[in-house]
């Protein structure tokens, strides 16, 4: 947008300060000035904005604008380019500049408040800073004979259930409503009222509710924005700050982790020019308390003879698990399902263990609807590609011509992706295509095309694209195509004949490391088929055992199958939450079924409640790692918080594996990371996808549309109720046909059950179709209303 | 004396119903049209140039300049917008003019915006005047049944329709930039220049944004010439403008002379200062130019000269002050006013003229010391030039003339412990007191 253009085409040669310097052309002088080493003070402006030029706080000297004549008045360097020849003096050499910010500074300051010591801010705040930099140490305005009035309000204003607003300590540097309108599109902040009075403000019953709100909190440049959550709660000099990376989606978002006394008290957008710039999803950045609630496991359990789980020491707890383990691998086999959340270390820990110490190939890491299709799919086209080998990248979002979304709604399931595309198109560069049921809010901010499409019906869409693609455009494929059948395959073939690329696009921050690390039946790490005996011979050398399970395992489905009906005996499993599965009756059956099994989770769940030996695992605030987002890109962390109870399920699976007596040969992240980077990837035969999969379920009635809402009733959302609160309510789209009929609340019955949900009519919805949000109410759709792409019938409800 | 006077724009206003189409039209209103659609376009801007037509809102720009500034190899729509967001403290030329005359401000519309190439042009009218609302709506309606707007005006091909927009009520919407914000319906704050409205003006397309005086003098530049527009005025300063006496003038109104008349010979057919009092100081142009003095009873009232004397010509609004009025009282009223209209957008004219009020304000009351004075300077000198459009800077200049010409008049404040002056012995009741 207004950032220095990163892509040196032409430069300009100007002169700051006495210094010359080639910058590209374009380049605002306030970011010229930044490569001779002057920082010119600022508020309005942010790199990532449009240059408004309202605090006037950048003013600088400019006696020749490169024509040989120079500006009578100091110019804001903010809004003014270089231009060949230009000679500009800051504060550093010009008297002009530094009164013309000093008396700039002065003005800032009449209005604003000193308390300092009981702001947020404080102590990490770019007016009280540059206030010392480049103000006064005695104020004018008040003080001695002096005593000028402040504008004063009463504190402080909700914009919205979880973002507050100090007006009096507001410099209406517009940073917030540029992005409210310029980044997020959600227009709900604006100035209101005019002189010093001028403010910032919501309309009456609309308050700031966006994905996105919290970035605004990040950019203020006073304390003028808090968040409910964060508010009073701590001094910046008083954190530690630890770069950290997002957990939430698989868009591997940057972030900073602000932590005092070994607890997180706040997280921060991390800057990433390559992934998330400074933005962050409120879900990445409030979502954190899930694992500070009185639920958190914090020692090993083992169900002891009375039939209860007792406290057991980590020893105990290794040996009772390799026990059952043994006996269960002894008397069917036991299966491993390590849910989306791990990281890459620890997926590639249980992929071995699954592999070296079960010896079975019975792994998945889909805790969702999948299908046979999806983990074909996986295997051909998207394990091992990544940014350094041609993989699609955000940059490479930002210059397509199109991008196709199918199966994906990015501003619910990838934030940082949405940003990017909105960027993209507001520049005029990329036009989003969406296979969807609808215009979503997100689509309409992206001022996208919608290509109407019933759920099941993406192939046939996806193929009536083939003519409009070119190797410009990128095909963006999210997790929920997987239950259509035929929908990958049609998205692979269109990627092929068109010349487009392809990515997909999971859910969840752990997956694409878990297909990375082999956490599926048909792929050992490194993208190793199972079913090429060169690629098993490869791993096994490797791991220094005689072979490898030869046959593909059974995927997610097949292994609550199989547990269910006694195939197979002991089950593995970690972070899995049975709502979240095709058939969660079915999981729950499976694992009563199951003769022994191991859970490995953070917080107490029915897994838990039902497992043989419970081991606490720690969150991602306790241990390194790394995820690995939907590029393909690996992006390490380290701990936050140094916390000895909380071990890495590497750690804990070693322990296993060791009493199992086929050690995995690390213990700790760094030997897990130098393993997997030993072992490498796969230089061999890719398998073909070929396979169609899935159910069709034609029934009565109207076919299902649903995913999950960025937030909703995640479990990683629990525990702070102000981020819940901005959520949106959940409704069931209609066509107006069925409003007509039905009236204002409907009532949905599946296969599954019945729910009542406020009906909304959607003004572009392909007939024939309701939607409704997929974990914002009850237990969830497919617990509470149907199975994945079954029909329901819907009526008037009760209001 | 009166044949000082040029009226052109105010000739008809003591017609019986001046403001009808029917009464335009006996004075030979709209007969410019058929001779402007008989020119080619680019002849009508040459014309206006040759005229040497200068702005008359205040900046003095060459209209007929601005006008060829507009890319004609744009392929977006052409705007013409006419300002009549008249709101400068001590201006009332635009509304007399669209309450006396509406019709010449609408035949040059017509007449500017076939030159431009606009075939939709907008009239922004101040909010608050809604009579001046009414009859400018009526005139465009009258206009309209008379064919002089609408498709195929007059047989010549060019459509043209236009548009009276009612402001909200901002000074800050007779800056060209935020009153195209306020047009487009958004918050009247001044927009980052470049782009230039000519470039990228209202709706993003290329726009011409006039006063209503400079629009409305374009039809008699049509039909009498730019020869004789140019023979008025003095040699930078060309043609006729409307003077707008106020204050204690024994006959305020409306005057209408060549450019360089000076305030001694408006006066003059103003029928003097009240009886019994002397000219202390006045305004050139409004609030927003720097004060002047007696002293400057004769310097040429055209762009250089008033810039000569360190001030600017601005609207021709002169207000006039005579011996009765202290200078804090009134400096402080406009800064009041300065402070209220600020939009707020930049942080010198948002925050300064909150500070500045209260600055004079103790003055005004005797407190302070004369370090204020000082202060009050650095303050100005702070906002003037530093802020986001003209509006700061215009807030300075009532404050710092009004020191350097009478800064013992302040330091009389501090002196005597509060204003010296008997305020009502300013009032037009002044003497007409009744004593029980």
């Amino acid at each position: 947008m207004t950032t220095t253009p990163e892509k040196a085409t032409e430069l300009v040669n100007v002169t700051i300060d006495g210094i010359q310097v080639a910058v590209p052309k374009d380049t605002l002088v306030i970011r010229a000035a930044e490569q001779v080493g002057v920082q010119v003070p600022r508020f309005c402006d942010h790199p990532l904005l449009a240059p408004v030029g309202a605090c006037r706080q950048c003013l600088v000297d400019v006696p020749d604008a490169g024509n040989g004549r120079g500006f009578p008045k100091p110019q804001a360097s903010c809004t003014l380019p270089v231009a060949e020849g230009m000679v500009v003096n800051t504060q550093a050499t010009s008297p002009v500049a530094d009164k013309a910010q000093q008396g700039v500074m002065e003005f800032l300051l009449v209005n604003h408040p000193l308390d300092c010591p009981v702001c947020d801010k404080g102590g990490e705040c770019p007016l009280q800073n540059q206030a010392m930099s480049n103000g006064r140490g005695e104020s004018r305005f008040s003080g001695g004979a002096n005593e000028g009035t402040k504008r004063t309000f009463p504190k402080p204003i909700n914009l919205s259930p979880n973002v507050l607003l100090d007006r009096e300590r507001c410099i209406v540097c517009q940073r917030c409503t540029r992005f409210a309108e310029e980044i997020a599109g959600d227009p709900f902040i604006a100035l209101v009222e005019r002189g010093a009075q001028q403010q910032i403000g919501i309309a009456e019953d609309a308050p700031f509710l966006s994905y996105f709100s919290g970035n605004v909190i990040q950019i203020c440049p006073v304390g003028a924005l808090t968040s409910e959550a964060y508010r009073f709660r701590s001094r910046p000099f008083d954190l530690v700050s630890s770069p950290g990376v997002a957990e939430h989606d698989a868009c591997g978002s940057a972030i900073r982790v602000d932590h005092r006394r070994g607890k997180v008290m706040r997280r921060m957008a991390g800057d990433d020019p390559e992934v998330n710039e400074e933005w962050l999803t409120d879900k990445d950045r409030f979502a954190f308390t899930y694992a500070q609630g009185d639920d958190r496991i914090t020692y090993p359990q083992v169900r002891g003879d009375d039939g209860a789980l007792r406290p057991a020491s980590w020893p105990e707890a290794f040996a009772v698990a390799a026990r059952g383990l043994a006996a269960a691998k002894a008397a069917g086999g036991v299966a491993t399902l390590t849910g989306g959340r791990l990281t890459a270390e620890d997926a590639y820990a249980y992929s071995k263990f699954a592999r070296v110490a079960l010896g079975s190939n019975d792994i998945d890491f889909r805790s969702r609807p999948l299908s046979a299709e999806e983990t074909a799919f996986l295997a051909a086209h998207v394990v091992l590609t990544a940014p350094s080998n041609g993989g699609v990248t955000y940059a490479d979002l930002e210059s397509a011509s199109k991008v196709v979304l199918v199966g994906l709604e990015p501003e619910d399931e990838a934030g940082a992706i949405w940003l990017r595309l909105r960027k993209s198109t507001l520049a005029g560069r990329t036009e989003v295509i969406a296979i969807a049921p609808f215009s979503t809010r997100g689509l309409t901010k992206l001022n996208g095309r919608l290509v109407p499409t019933v759920p099941g019906d993406e192939p046939a869409a996806l193929a009536s694209l083939a003519g409009e693609l070119d190797g410009t455009a990128v095909v963006l494929v999210g997790e929920r195509l997987a239950t259509v059948p035929g929908g990958l395959l049609a998205a692979a073939d269109l990627a092929a004949t068109s010349g487009a690329r392809l990515a997909w696009v999971p859910r969840r921050a752990g997956d694409r490391g878990a297909v990375e690390a082999g956490c599926l039946p048909n792929l050992l790490p490194g993208g190793r088929p199972v079913a090429d005996a060169a690629a098993r011979v490869d791993v096994a050398t490797a791991w220094g055992v005689d072979a490898l399970p030869e046959a593909e395992g059974r995927d997610a489905d097949a292994i609550w199958w199989a547990l269910h009906h006694g195939e197979l005996s002991g089950l593995v499993i970690a972070g899995v939450d049975p709502a979240d599965t095709s058939n969660p009756v079915g999981a729950k059956a499976a694992i009563e079924a199951a003769s022994f099994v191991v859970a490995l989770d953070v917080r107490e769940t029915d897994v838990t409640r039902a497992a043989d030996v419970v081991l606490p695992v720690a969150p991602v605030s306790d241990k390194a790692g790394s995820f690995v987002n939907w590029e393909g890109r690996v992006r390490p962390f380290e701990a936050a918080l140094a916390n000895p109870s909380s071990l890495t399920e590497l750690r804990i699976l070693s322990g296993i594996a060791a009493e199992l007596g086929t050690p995995l040969g690390f213990r700790t992240v760094a030997e897990a990371r130098a393993e997997m980077e030993q072992l490498g990837a796969w230089d061999g035969e890719r398998t073909v996808a070929g396979v169609t999969g899935g159910d069709e379920n034609l029934g009565e009635g109207l076919v299902l549309a649903t995913w999950k809402q960025s937030i909703d009733n995640g479990s990683m959302q629990d525990g702070d109720k102000y981020l819940k609160a901005t959520a949106r309510t959940p409704v069931a789209l209609v066509g107006k046909d069925v409003y007509d009929a039905c009236g204002p609340t409907v009532t949905l019955t599946g296969d599954r059950g019945s729910v009542t949900l406020p009906a909304e009519v959607g003004d572009d919805l392909v007939a024939g179709v309701v939607w409704v949000p997929a974990n914002s109410f009850g237990a969830g759709v497919l617990s509470d209303l149907a199975s994945p792409g079954s029909r329901v019938r819907v009526e008037g409800g009760q209001a | 004396m009166t044949d000082m006077l040029t009226p052109v724009l105010t000739d008809m206003w003591d017609v019986e119903r001046s403001w009808t189409l029917a009464a335009y039209t006996a004075k030979g209103g709209y007969q410019g049209l058929d001779k402007a659609f008989g020119m080619s376009q680019d002849a009508v801007i040459e014309a206006v140039k040759d005229s040497g037509l200068r702005g008359r809102g205040g900046a003095g720009f060459p209209t007929g300049m601005k006008w060829s500034f507009i890319p004609q190899d744009n392929p977006k729509p052409k705007y013409l917008v006419v300002n009549a967001d008249e709101s400068e403290p001590g201006t009332c030329k635009d509304i007399p003019l669209m309450m006396g005359n509406p019709h010449v401000l609408v035949e040059g519309v017509i007449i500017s915006s076939y030159a431009i190439r606009a075939n939709k042009a907008f009239i922004y009218i101040r909010g608050e005047v809604l009579h001046v609302i009414r009859r400018v709506q009526a005139a465009v309606e009258e206009a309209y049944a008379a064919g002089h707007l609408g498709k195929d005006i007059h047989g010549s091909g060019y459509d043209l329709d236009i548009v009276v927009h009612a402001g909200a009520g901002a000074y800050i919407c007779g800056e060209e930039t935020a009153l195209l914000e306020g047009l487009e319906g958004r918050r009247g704050q001044p927009r980052l220049r470049p782009p230039f409205p000519a470039v990228a003006g209202l709706y993003a397309s290329p726009t011409v944004i006039n006063n209503v005086e400079s629009i409305a003098s374009v039809p008699s530049i049509i039909a009498n010439g730019a020869a004789w527009f140019a023979s008025m005025g003095t040699e930078k300063s060309k043609g006729y403008g409307i003077f707008s006496l106020s204050g204690h003038v024994k006959k305020p109104g409306q005057y209408e002379a060549p450019l360089g008349i000076t305030l001694r010979e408006l006066l003059d057919l103003a029928g003097g200062i009240r009886e019994g009092h002397d000219l202390k100081f006045w305004t050139p142009g409004g609030s927003s130019t720097p004060l002047l003095t007696a002293e400057h009873l004769d310097i040429p009232l055209d762009f250089e000269g008033v810039g000569a004397a360190g001030s600017m010509l601005g609207t021709r609004a002169l207000q006039i002050f005579d011996e009765t009025v202290c200078v804090v009282r009134a400096v402080l009223r406009w800064t009041e006013f300065y402070k209220h209209e600020s939009c707020g957008k930049c942080t010198p004219c948002r925050e300064g003229t909150w500070w500045l009020v209260q600055t004079l304000a103790r003055l005004e009351k005797g407190e302070g010391s004369e370090a204020d004075l000082d202060l009050l300077l650095d303050q100005c000198d702070n906002i003037l030039g530093r802020s986001f459009c003209a509006l700061g800077d215009g807030a300075t200049s009532p404050i710092s003339s009004s020191i350097k010409y009478f800064r013992d008049e302040y330091l009389a404040h501090l002196t005597h412990g509060g204003c010296p002056f008997d305020h009502a012995r300013s009032t037009a009741w002044a003497g007409q007191e009744v004593t029980a």
